[in-house]
């Protein structure tokens, strides 16, 4: 089974590029694809782009989606649903940066789609339940 | 009133031409409690939808819908985007094979939209959204026969002056709290803009 793939969502573009640069350091045999910015190149998110981004990452493992505030949530659900795949997750509520350098940590271990989602929430959503 | 495919195009044009002339004003309202980018985001998303509908020959109105959802989903950029993009898709959904679109039917792709909206923001009424504007209007053309389109835009706009009490627990402004009280919504003003092209469109129906 191929490993997870990991979409990173964020208003900027250079904080998705610069969170992909973070994790390339440590984790080499996962996809992570940044999905940064509106189509334009400026300060939001855009759907189909994302969408894309989710194209891009998966090989077959399930794609997880990380995002960081106000619509860039929400614009994940849509281009999950606009891609219509299974095994394609957002992380919801799980900070970016953090979250998404244990996702792909985890990711690389081949650990799988349901089990990365679980110590995640563990992880950083300790105080709330579920 | 009945809409047929030019009274959709017409309907999306006068939206555009109110949101392009008070462009400035939703910037305002936005850099008091948001992030100052909805008069940017709603002048960009709505100029490329009328600029994609009226070049277009329509069969529906659904057609006409489709092509707006996907433009806004793909050109606004914030938190518009989505919401907006997903009304224009549930009423695009729920007018598919009407022709022409009856009021009943307008009703209940407006209800459709704001159920869409609801799901997608994950809020309800009273958050200090434009769903504080969809929710008044759905209830509205639900419950009216004749409805007149003067009626429908003063429900419009008192609910979009109601939202200036509110405390805000959705969106940007939630994270002022307290001090997003005194300002009106960004995103109920679009939308009133976008109720009351319908009201003009609707009363040259009449
Ligand atoms: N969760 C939500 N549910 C419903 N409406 C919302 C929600 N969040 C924001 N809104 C509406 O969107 C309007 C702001 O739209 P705008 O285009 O400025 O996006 P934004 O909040 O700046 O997006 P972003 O968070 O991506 O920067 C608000 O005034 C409000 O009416
Ligand atoms: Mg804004």
């Amino acid at each position: 089974m191929a490993n997870v793939g990991i979409v990173l969502i964020s208003h900027s573009p250079k904080v998705a590029e610069g969170v992909k640069d973070i994790i390339s350091e440590a984790v080499s045999n996962v996809k992570v694809i940044p999905a940064g910015g509106t189509e334009e190149g400026g300060i939001g998110t855009s759907a189909p782009q994302i969408q894309q981004a989710i194209e891009e990452a998966d090989s077959g493992g399930g794609v997880l989606l990380l995002y960081d505030i106000g619509s860039a949530g929400m614009n994940a659900e849509m281009a999950v649903e606009l891609a219509d795949k299974k095994d394609c997750y957002v992380a919801d509520d799980i900070p970016l940066v953090e979250g998404g350098y244990v996702a792909a940590v985890e990711a690389g271990m081949e650990r799988s789609l349901d089990e990365i989602l679980t110590s995640l929430r563990s992880s950083f959503l300790s105080g709330s339940k579920e | 009133m009945e809409m047929k495919t030019e009274q959709a195009v017409a309907w999306i044009e006068k939206a555009n031409a109110l949101i392009q002339s008070n462009k400035e004003y939703l910037t305002e309202l936005d850099q008091a409690i948001g992030d100052g980018d909805h008069g940017l985001n709603m002048s960009r998303g709505f100029q490329e939808a009328e600029a994609k509908v009226s070049g277009t020959d329509y069969d529906t109105v659904a057609d006409v819908f489709k092509d707006v959802a996907t433009v806004l989903m793909s050109k606004i950029g914030g938190a518009s985007g989505p919401l907006y993009g997903t009304a224009f898709l549930k009423m695009s959904m729920t007018v598919k094979d009407k022709d022409p679109v009856t009021e009943a039917n307008l009703a209940d792709a407006v209800e459709a939209a704001l159920n869409g909206m609801k799901q997608r923001g994950k809020a309800e009424q009273g958050e200090k959204t434009m769903i504080d504007v969809w929710h008044p209007v759905a209830d509205f053309l639900k419950n009216g026969q004749n409805v007149q389109a003067d009626k429908l835009e003063e429900t419009a706009e008192r609910a979009m002056n109601e939202t200036k009490d509110i405390v805000a627990t959705k969106g940007r402004a939630a994270y002022l709290q307290e001090r997003s009280k005194g300002h009106v919504d960004p995103g109920s003003t679009s939308s009133f803009y976008l109720f009351q092209a319908l009201a003009d469109v609707w009363k040259k129906g009449e």
